[in-house]
């Protein structure tokens, strides 16, 4: 008889929260600067975004694009008609006492996105909405000298536009989660509307976890997680909260429906299996917070016509899907490279500036070249900047250089070993491929005379290997072509080059 | 209709708005007369009738996304009852 694992007798349900800084020069309802990353507190501050009486928020028309922009690329349904309303809570990160937001009539819903986990299908996650709010100030939390606890407000941050795009309860597992992040991420800045970056705080991610036992259709209770500041986090936060609740659950108790934090670093309660870390509870969640909604009077609603929406549809950039569909397509490239040329627009950009250089006008010739434009980008060039903590876009070396010296090793100008060379020249010094050539000397030895003279002095000063390869040891021959190889400095064919020499030594 | 000058006081501290005595008579008129005036409003006939948050029926009015001067920090921090090193100061606040 097998024994039952958790992961047969639950099915993990997950969905997603994620809140997304949008990248506008202002902020959502009020002229301040939204770039408030390196200024002092308290800077980025007027009269509306303090809260002071009288005053009249004006929506941001950038954030709203943005915000249609982002429903469209997740296959969102962009309503005719949003509103904004009060979310009323007792907390003095918005000094106002309540936040700006969407609430039943978001200006995007019912959407969906793909993610794909390596080694199983791709599934579709469905996205219940994404709607635009207001960020809140950033809070410290200290204590006096006297013991006294007391909290400090910087206002700063309060107001930047912040779009929260929330998902189904479709997510399966810690892979499946972690998927959708990057997706998201990948389109989100693919479009330019937010950096996405966890680390900084303009990404922020709280997950919603229930388990079931396999084939009910009834959800359990959900517990939140909030505090995770990176993929990993979430990951690992993940991973802990369906083992704690495998484990209640199998000892016969009630999951308490409550909101926990996840704590880095606590101690490993399940063993060296699982990272560092323990999700805390934080407060419970008495059903749904009493945020007392009601419609902003101040602001006035929204009417978003079809053609307004088709004009931002149609000057949506190209999107990673389609951009992966097509270099598959397109240049035959697989699944797996085709992936790793689209994970940022900068490198998709590189790579189509390249192939637009080439000059073969065959088919063969063009699909040649794409598929070593695409090798030497997966890999020396990668390589390269990954050693020198580079970016692409700080790189010297530009699409047409590497087409370039991509050039030089089809025309029989230098060998694939000498390519290696240049490209770290060029990755170097940004200089033009074939001027390195000259300069490094690395033309390819043509003639076999000079190979001849080359195999010539290997085979006198290495007499024990010659005799080995005569006496049947094929072995040895590699051993001869490699020392030959060094003395040409990689200069010459190896095919060649391994020809005249088994040539000679049977002779 | 006048309102007592109780309630004034007690909206003045929960707005901080601090009045004189002038004000507050000023005030207990004022606001008396406006929640007067929905007195006035409940005798219409809204049969039929959406309901609205909005009474200008204004749409999609918007702001380029154009950045403008904040305010001095003094004069933020002047308006706070409490600062420390630039920062707003209130008592701790549990969520």
């Amino acid at each position: 008889m097998t024994t039952t694992t958790p992961a047969t007798r639950y099915e993990t349900v997950i969905g997603l929260e994620t809140h997304v800084q949008l990248l506008t020069e202002r902020k959502m309802f009020c002229d301040c600067s939204a770039a408030y990353a390196d200024a002092p507190p308290n800077t980025h501050v007027c009269p509306v975004c303090m809260a002071l009486p009288g005053v009249l928020p004006v929506m941001n028309r950038k954030a709203v694009e943005f915000t249609i922009m982002t429903g469209l690329a997740l296959n969102c349904e962009i309503p005719p008609f949003a509103k904004f309303d009060r979310k009323n809570y007792p907390y003095p990160d918005l000094l106002k006492g309540y936040q700006i937001s969407q609430f039943d009539m978001p200006s995007t819903q019912n959407g969906w996105v793909e993610v794909q986990v390596e080694g199983e299908e791709p599934r579709r996650v469905g996205i219940t909405r994404a709607h635009l709010e207001e960020d809140t100030a950033r809070l410290t939390h200290k204590e006096g000298a006297d013991g006294e606890s007391y909290s400090l407000i910087d206002m700063n941050r309060s107001g930047v536009p912040l779009m929260e795009v929330v998902t189904d309860p479709d997510m399966r597992s810690a892979e499946e989660a972690r998927e959708y992040l990057l997706k998201l991420r990948q389109i989100l800045r693919y479009m330019g509307v937010s950096n996405a970056n966890m680390e900084e705080g303009n990404f922020r991610c709280d997950a919603n976890i229930s388990l079931r036992p396999v084939g009910s259709a009834e959800y359990g209770a959900k517990v939140e997680i909030k505090n995770m500041n990176s993929f990993s986090a979430v990951y690992n936060a993940i991973q802990y909260e369906v083992r704690r609740q495998t484990e209640e659950l199998d000892a016969g108790r009630v999951i308490a429906q409550e909101t926990r934090g996840w704590v880095e670093d606590v101690n490993e309660a399940f063993g060296s299996d699982f990272a560092k870390g323990s999700t805390v509870s934080q407060r419970s969640k008495e059903g749904a917070h009493d945020y007392r909604y009601f419609p902003e009077p101040d602001l006035p609603p929204l009417t978003v016509d079809l053609s307004y929406v088709e004009k931002i549809r149609a000057a949506l950039p190209e999107l990673p899907d389609a951009k992966r569909a097509r270099f598959q397509s397109e240049f035959g490239l697989s699944l797996y490279d085709a992936n790793l040329l689209v994970e940022t627009r900068a490198k998709a950009a590189f790579f189509e500036e390249a192939v637009a250089a080439i000059e073969d006008p065959t088919d063969a010739g063009r699909l040649r070249f794409a598929r070593l434009i695409a090798n030497w980008m997966i890999g020396d060039f990668t390589r390269l900047l990954n050693a020198n903590e580079t970016e692409l876009a700080d790189s010297r070396v530009t699409p047409k250089r590497l087409y370039a010296m991509i050039s030089l090793i089809e025309q029989g100008t230098i060998t694939g070993a000498s390519a290696k060379s240049v490209f770290e020249e060029v990755f170097r010094t940004g200089g033009d491929p074939a001027a390195i050539v000259k300069d490094l000397g690395l033309e390819q030895i043509g003639g076999s005379d000079e190979i001849s003279q080359i195999v010539d002095k290997v085979i006198e000063a290495n007499p024990k290997p010659v005799a080995d390869y005569r006496a049947g040891k094929q072995e040895a021959v590699k051993f001869l072509v490699g020392m030959s190889m060094r003395e040409t400095k990689g200069r010459a064919n190896p095919a060649t080059l391994t020809e005249i020499l088994k040539q000679k030594l049977e002779a | 209709m006048k309102l007592e000058r109780e309630a004034v006081t007690h909206i003045a501290r929960l707005a901080r708005v601090h009045l004189t005595d002038d004000e507050i008579d000023t005030y207990a008129g004022q606001l008396g007369d406006i929640i007067g005036h929905f007195d006035v409003l409940d005798g219409v006939n809204t049969d039929g009738i959406e309901p609205t948050t909005q009474a200008l029926m204004l749409r999609n009015v918007m702001a380029d996304d154009v950045a403008g001067p904040s305010l001095p920090r003094d004069v933020v921090l002047d308006l706070a009852p409490t600062t420390e090193d630039g920062y707003l100061r209130v008592r701790a606040v549990l969520e």
